[in-house]
């Protein structure tokens, strides 16, 4: 008994060592981080948030990174929904290839779009918008929630669409008001992985922007600036990184299992 | 006033689901699609409903043809195996969503719900969701919100299948007396020749996509038109065996030889083949004159107030089924008397003759 929680505990450990290393950082001053090895912050400093919080350049590539994820995600969902209906409810001539196709396209690395989508972007003028990478991020985002959301919506009962009808509902609103409410689950899950896949992203997001709608992910990375190294303020911005993943994914705990196992479970 | 099917035919690629089809099922009846698994019952109401179209025939409602009117059209209301209800809507709500979609007055609607309601004793689950509820509640949910909007044609596809035992006969009682008194025409699938004959009214046997025999159902009960009606409206199975008439008597194969019995006098002689409803076979024997089988009991089921027997006559296995507990041993010889007055003799092909 006891020695099956020393394990669990040292795994447990191993697993926040690193979150409690980013935490422990962003409250030293840079100066600290650079003099020595400390478990806690001697010199317990709030700068480097107070720094992020004020500064445009930091703030608004928060600002830049939400604005993106959040077109993405509603773009990616809002497709993908009458998607998987079709792939859920009919047959049609290619359905499966078609279908499967549409995951594959998940399994090319993201550096093999880069090119294309910058010359692209570049010339209808999209670059250095969020726009950009938004759009760029559906390529990987649509087919994912194309099946988690099949998943959730062959889970439901052909009998309920056709129930829906014989009781005079059109196809519309049997939509709208029955049929989504009933797999909201599965929008929430889809949304989540959306957003999770945009959030984290940052090479095409890295590329596809240069000032003006430059995300958190690019602005964080860079780890010298004009005024040499700043690891306390870059901490901080990966502390604060955090934050709406966690705050995501408290929302959609109970239903993540079956997101990563596609809906079907 | 009345539903027609005509000539209704349904194909999905190579695939015959419905061959071609005609019914005329009247105004305030009660008709009970019989058949197996597959055999097209669900099919064919999807087709009276609206919600597939046939490949070919046409579909008439009081004269009018309805063939290609989309099912939000039809008033007509469904009940499924599976219970389906609106997850999202509580069991108020669910009973009232057709009514809603017709945009009725919020207090016509509530005296309709609340009088499918009681009639479905569903008053204290109103504003529960249906997860909530148990099985036989979803089942009495989805029936409420089939009745309570003045439905031209209600189809029933399997409503009692997936519930346990005592809850179906609770709500089997319950059907007829829901559907009295509305105009409404009333088709209720099943697999159960029980039900068939619980319910009355008409019975249409249903057998690889084709509808065998339509009436009555007591007559198509014991008038059944061919052999594969009698096989469908049987349970258990009904016996068979090719016989030759000669003069008064039956020649069975292995050289047993039965009296011909009352429903064969008319028969010129030849080979037939006799049907035997189970429980025409009995461990005494009939007033009238009767056929004996003998050989060894494969199984016996003894439920509280019959006995099921499945005997093995020379390699044919014969079912009889009887008033009374017979405990048979499995393996022992026994003998059974077969009430041939009561028989079914149909032709080579098939057709009843007799």
């Amino acid at each position: 008994m006891r020695k099956r929680h020393i394990v669990l505990t040292l795994y447990i450990v191993f697993l926040m060592l690193p979150i409690y290393w980013l935490l422990n950082m962003s409250f030293k001053t840079t100066n600290e981080i650079l003099g020595g090895f400390s478990a806690f912050p001697r010199d317990f400093t709030l700068d480097s948030y107070r720094t992020i919080f004020t500064d445009p350049t930091w703030y608004n590539a928060y600002i830049n990174s939400i604005t993106y994820v959040v077109i993405n995600t509603v773009l990616s969902v809002a497709i993908a929904l009458p998607a998987a209906y079709a792939f859920s409810r009919y047959r049609f001539l290619g359905d499966k290839h078609l279908f499967f196709w549409l995951l594959s396209n998940r399994m090319a690395p993201a550096a093999v779009f880069v090119l294309p989508f910058v010359n692209l972007y570049s010339a209808v003028g999209l670059f250095d918008t969020p726009w950009a990478v938004a759009l760029a991020h559906t390529l990987f985002n649509i087919p994912l929630a194309v099946w988690i959301l099949e998943g959730f919506m062959s889970g439901v009962p052909k009998e309920l669409d056709e129930t829906a009808y014989v009781d005079g509902y059109s196809f519309p609103s049997f939509f709208v008001r029955i049929f989504l409410p009933t797999i909201s689950a599965g929008i929430g899950v889809a949304a989540f992985f959306c957003f999770m896949f945009s959030w984290v992203e940052m090479l095409l997001a890295k590329n596809l922007t240069s000032v003006a709608a430059k995300p958190i992910v690019a602005v964080m990375t860079k780890t010298a600036s004009t005024s040499g190294y700043e690891l306390g303020l870059l901490a901080a911005a990966g502390v604060l990184t955090i934050i709406p993943g966690a705050i995501v994914i408290y929302f959609v705990r109970n239903y993540i299992a079956k997101g990563f196992a596609l809906g079907r479970v | 006033m009345a539903l027609e099917l005509i000539e209704i035919a349904k194909r999905v690629g190579a695939d015959t689901h419905i061959h071609p089809t005609s019914l005329v099922l009247p105004q305030g009846s009660f008709n009970v699609l019989l058949g197996t698994t597959l055999s097209g019952k669900t099919t064919l109401m999807q087709i009276m409903a609206g919600i597939q179209q046939p490949t070919s025939g046409q579909i008439r409602f009081n004269g009018r043809d309805v063939t290609h009117v989309a099912v939000q059209k039809r008033n007509v209301s469904m009940v499924y195996q599976q219970f389906i209800n609106y997850p999202n809507f509580t069991v108020y709500d669910n009973i009232a969503s057709p009514l809603k979609v017709a945009a009725m007055s919020k207090a016509e609607i509530d005296r309709r719900v609340m009088a499918a309601a009681d009639l479905l004793r569903l008053r204290p689950m109103l504003k529960r969701r249906p997860s909530e509820l148990s099985g036989g509640q979803q089942q009495r949910t989805a029936i409420a919100r089939a009745i309570v909007k003045d439905s031209d044609l209600i189809l029933l596809d399997e409503p009692l299948a997936n519930l346990d035992y005592k809850l179906r006969e609770e709500l089997r009682d319950e059907l007829p007396r829901l559907f009295a008194g509305r105009n409404a025409i009333v088709v209720y699938a099943t697999t159960e020749p029980v039900e068939a004959l619980l319910f009355g009214g008409g019975t249409a046997t249903l057998h690889e996509g084709r509808v065998t025999q339509f009436g009555p159902t007591s007559s198509v009960y014991r008038e059944p038109k061919d052999l594969v009606s009698a096989q469908v409206f049987s349970d258990p199975p009904i016996n068979m065996t090719p016989v030759e008439k000669r003069g008064s008597q039956l020649q069975l194969l292995g050289g047993k030889v039965w009296p011909a019995g009352s429903s064969a006098r008319s028969l010129s002689d030849g080979r037939y083949i006799l049907g035997i409803r189970p429980h025409h076979v009995t461990p005494l024997p009939p007033e009238a004159p009767a056929g004996e089988l003998e050989g060894r009991v494969l199984v016996t089921e003894l439920s509280g107030s019959e006995s099921v027997i499945h005997l093995d006559v020379g390699g044919a296995t014969w079912v009889s089924q009887s008033h009374g507990i017979h405990p048979f041993e499995v393996g022992a010889h026994a003998r059974l008397h077969v009430d041939i007055d009561r028989g079914l003799f149909f032709a080579a092909n098939g057709e009843r003759v007799s």
